[in-house]
């Protein structure tokens, strides 16, 4: 592994930018989200507090900071305050080495996906011990549900990612993208049916409706959450949404062929030539958010059986089989 | 074996034609009313708080039965009248309505021997206190006649003539009202 | 009674409610779980208690009136119609004009088609999904939009009158009515495909909540409930009342017992009120909404029980009379009362999942139970 003596001074630039990419994203995100679910159900959604509306998220997040933190007696109060930062910090780590541009990127590590995921499996700890401070039965079951599904969709995460990395053979994520060039991942049968899972298991481990079991709204109130109010709530929210670009970021590295068009590859030199690339990037994977909004308002919550179901008799086997295939295919044809 | 995919592929099918759904209204007009700023016409029809209906001449149709009183099965009216010295009608001097309590059954609408009142449209009723909702009638029927442009003007010119007969006011024993 | 929890039994112990976003007001279902089995789900009731039955009691049968449609906010007209009718049973000199019945009848099946839509949203909104109560709501305002004209409320109607309807309608009521039954129908298959297809859903409910046969019948369960076990019991048939005996429509069954077969028979059933609502408008006859001579003082005796169909099951009203202007004893008997009471034994071994899902296919209003 090579380390490229890490420059600290552009790394806090970049964590501080990136800190308030995260915010940013957070409250244009909200605002999606809520434009989105609006005009879905015939409503026009805020319109009020700026144009169109974009300031609302910033009045609701002052909001937030304004209101007081309320923590339930019996609750365990240290772990309780911890929660909410740990799922918050985590994604925000891991936003550090998803490759925006050619030049765009904090970090390039060999093992940035890897990275990632480790950063990303801290999600559920996150959850896990909300649920438990908090001292209530509806976070317990909320947080419960949380480890089993963020553990079983787990597995066909990881294996759809490994199709990905097995085919591109390397782990680091600039390269994933460069080694896609214009024929995106997503093109080949093998990537199209990883990516497809992948998104699948991605909206699973941001607790994304149909998938939203840790909350669940209307059986457990408020799932892990429960307790929390003002900005402990608050930055639930944003690791929500946090992990929401973060999952739609590596998708489009790894399988939308980053920020390349589809069969052309962008190697110009130069400003210009790199902010177009970020636009890409940006563009697919706000798309990717947009989708995974839209199926949020549109279908039930699947049931907790059933999504461990889904998960272990279709995903699973599919991605096993589908990294079975890939690999064949490359032994055979030579990737 | 095959039932798995097919179950699969159908599930896949139903998810798409539910989003294709969501996503055709997602396109469309919205269809709600910016309410501060519009407003959805009212029906004439629509039920509010009763009240006195305002005359051509500029004065109420109570004959301060109480009629309306009794029918209410909630108690929120209250009526007061005064007999004058020689007066052969009671003459209302107070209309209350509590409309805290007033269910909206229609009742005393109907009851009303000389419909001397009338449903409200009025909807737009917000207070900071429950005495706000205690509706003096007599006054909104005047300050109603004001709105209309009618002087508000009591019948007083009836001439006394002593040997008329009492024609109402049987019913009640006493000047209604608490 | 509700039970101790065991303390050599590992469970735990789960108040869903008062305060819970899935049971649709103030009803509390005590859970013994374990993990997310319940096993054993209690409900309590009473937090939202009024004493409708009394005071239908204390007050005179018009002064009650108002309160009936209080008990049932969804459907609020056929709470009214039962009333109006067992009143209108004591008083054999009234004779109800044809057009107020039809009216009556007209208003109580809109009525009915709205409430199932409320539900529907309402159920979908406990499975999850955020935007069918929207488009259903949709449907539901332009229903609103119809009564209100009519009877000048938007959800306690107070519509009804012994001896007939408070209000006529004209024309373009009429033309309006024929108008949203095109559009309903109209937007049944976008419902069908937005929900009814779609397999999340469908995993939800199906074979999920089986209501047997004998269980319906042993609990005493009606409407929806009932007819979705198989069983076509619908008082509009088998009591006949107003003018349903010159209409004609089905009773819709359904032989799955599960959720989904009460689904699916609550979405016949709006399609059976849209017949019966074209038939009605049709044949709608002219002259008075109003009897000639209807008594100002009601003064009755004897007893009455007048049953009728609403739109969560059969509702009855026992009322008896000793010759005073109010009742000596006034009985309601409520659907989701009786509905409710299945759900101790049909939730054993349940997921809490399943227990939102069975809630939610009942359509318990809860101001119903409580009174
Ligand atoms: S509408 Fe009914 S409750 Fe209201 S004041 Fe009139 S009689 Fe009383
Ligand atoms: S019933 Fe009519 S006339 Fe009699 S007191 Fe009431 S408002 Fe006046």
């Amino acid at each position: 592994m090579q380390i490229q003596s890490p420059n600290i001074l552009l790394i806090v630039v970049a964590a501080v930018v990136m800190v308030l990419y995260v915010f940013t994203n957070s409250a244009v995100l909200v605002w999606v989200e809520r434009k989105v679910s609006a005009h879905i159900q015939r409503r026009p959604g805020p319109f009020e507090v700026g144009p169109f509306g974009l300031l609302q998220t910033a009045i609701d997040g002052l909001k937030l900071m304004a209101k007081q933190l309320i923590i339930p007696a019996k609750a365990d109060k240290r772990i309780f305050m911890l929660a909410p930062v740990l799922s918050f910090v985590p994604p925000i780590a891991a936003l550090l080495t998803v490759p925006f541009g050619k030049v765009v990127q904090v970090q390039n590590l060999d093992i940035g996906i890897l990275f990632i995921l480790s950063l990303a499996a801290l999600n559920v700890l996150a959850i896990l011990i909300a649920g438990w401070s908090s001292a209530n039965k509806y976070s317990l079951f909320g947080a419960v549900r949380s480890v089993a599904q963020n553990i079983a969709y787990e597995i066909p995460l990881l294996l759809s990612l490994l199709t990905a990395v097995l085919w591109m053979g390397t782990l680091n994520l600039g390269e994933l993208v460069d080694a896609q060039g214009g024929f995106w991942f997503v093109f080949t049968p093998f990537g199209f049916i990883a990516f497809v899972i992948y998104f699948v298991t991605g909206m699973a481990e941001t607790n994304r409706a149909p998938f939203d079991l840790p909350e669940a709204e209307s059986e457990l109130t408020a799932g892990f959450h429960t307790e929390y109010s003002g900005m402990g709530f608050g930055l639930f929210f944003l690791g929500e949404y946090t992990n929401m670009i973060l999952v739609s970021a590596i998708a489009t590295s790894l399988f939308l062929g980053g920020y390349n068009l589809p069969f052309i590859t962008l190697n110009g030199e130069g400003i210009l030539w790199e902010l177009i690339r970020v636009l890409i990037f940006l563009a697919k994977a706000y798309f990717l958010i947009f989708v995974m909004i839209w199926m949020r308002w549109t279908f039930p919550r699947v049931r907790f059986d059933q999504l461990l179901n889904l998960c272990w008799k279709v995903l699973i086997p599919f991605s096993l089989v589908n990294l079975a295939a890939a690999a064949i295919w490359i032994k055979a044809v030579g990737g | 074996m095959l039932n798995y995919f097919k179950e699969i592929f159908v599930g896949i099918k139903s998810l798409l034609i539910g989003m294709k759904v969501t996503a055709f209204y997602g396109t469309k007009k919205t269809i709600t009313a910016h309410y501060p700023f519009e407003k959805i016409p009212i029906t004439p029809n629509f039920r509010g708080h009763i009240d006195l209906v305002v005359t051509k001449k500029g004065y109420h149709k109570c004959i301060s039965c109480g009629m309306c009183e009794r029918a209410c099965p909630s108690g929120c009216i209250t009526i007061e009248a005064v007999k004058p010295e020689g007066a052969k009608k009671k003459k209302l001097t107070g209309y209350t309505l509590d409309f805290t309590k007033c269910s909206l059954c229609g009742n005393c609408v109907e009851t009303c021997p000389t419909s001397a009142i009338k449903y409200s449209n009025d909807y737009y009723l917000v207070g900071t206190s429950r005495h706000d909702f205690h509706f003096d009638l007599l006054a909104r029927a005047m300050k109603a006649a004001e709105e209309m442009g009618i002087e508000w003007t009591e019948p007083v010119e009836k001439p006394k003539e002593p040997t008329e007969p009492q024609a109402e006011g049987g019913e009640s024993p006493a000047p209604a009202g608490a | 009674m509700i039970q101790k929890p065991d303390p050599t039994q590992e469970t735990l112990v789960l108040n869903m409610g008062p305060q819970h976003p899935s049971t649709h007001g103030v009803l509390r279902v005590v859970l013994h779980c374990d993990g997310e089995y319940v096993l054993d789900a209690e409900p309590v009731i009473g937090y939202g208690h009024r004493m409708h039955e009394l005071i239908g009691e204390v007050r005179d049968h018009r002064g009650f009136y108002a309160n009936v449609g209080r008990m049932d906010y969804g459907g609020a007209l056929s709470f009214g119609h039962g009333h109006i009718l067992a009143v209108e049973r004591m008083l054999p000199d009234l004779e109800v004009p044809e057009r107020a019945e039809y009216l009556r009848v007209i208003t109580t099946e809109l009525n009915r088609v709205a409430s199932h839509l409320l539900w529907f949203g309402a159920f979908l909104l406990d499975l999850g999904a955020f935007t069918p109560i929207l488009y259903s709501f949709d449907d539901r305002e332009a229903i609103l939009d119809l009564l209100e004209h009519v009877t000048g409320a938007r959800l306690t109607f107070s519509y009804m009158r012994v001896g007939g309807v408070a209000a006529d309608v004209d024309k373009d009521w009429c033309d309006g009515v024929i108008a949203f039954v095109k559009r309903m129908r109209e937007r049944v298959p976008m419902y069908h495909k937005l929900v009814t297809g779609n397999i999340i859903f469908r995993k939800r409910v199906e074979d999920v909540g089986h209501i047997t046969r004998d269980m319906a019948l042993k609990y005493g369960c009606t409407g929806p409930v009932i007819r979705g076990s198989g069983i076509p019991y619908d008082v509009r048939r088998s009591e006949p009342y107003s003018i349903y005996p010159e209409l004609d429509f089905e009773i819709p069954t359904s032989e799955r017992c599960d959720c989904m077969g009460r689904y699916n028979v609550r979405w016949e059933e709006i399609e059976q009120s849209l017949r019966i609502i074209e038939q009605a408008i049709t044949k709608l006859p002219e002259g008075p909404v109003m009897a000639d001579k209807v008594p100002k003082v009601i003064k009755a005796k004897g007893e009455v029980y007048q049953a009728v169909e609403a739109a969560r099951g059969s509702l009855g009203y026992y009322i008896a009379c000793d010759g005073t202007t109010s009742p000596y004893r006034m009985k309601i008997r409520v659907p989701s009362y009786s509905n409710l009471s299945i759900l101790k034994e049909l939730t054993r071994g349940i997921l809490l999942s399943d227990l939102v899902a069975v809630m939610g296919s009942f359509d318990l209003v809860i101001p119903e139970i409580d009174r």
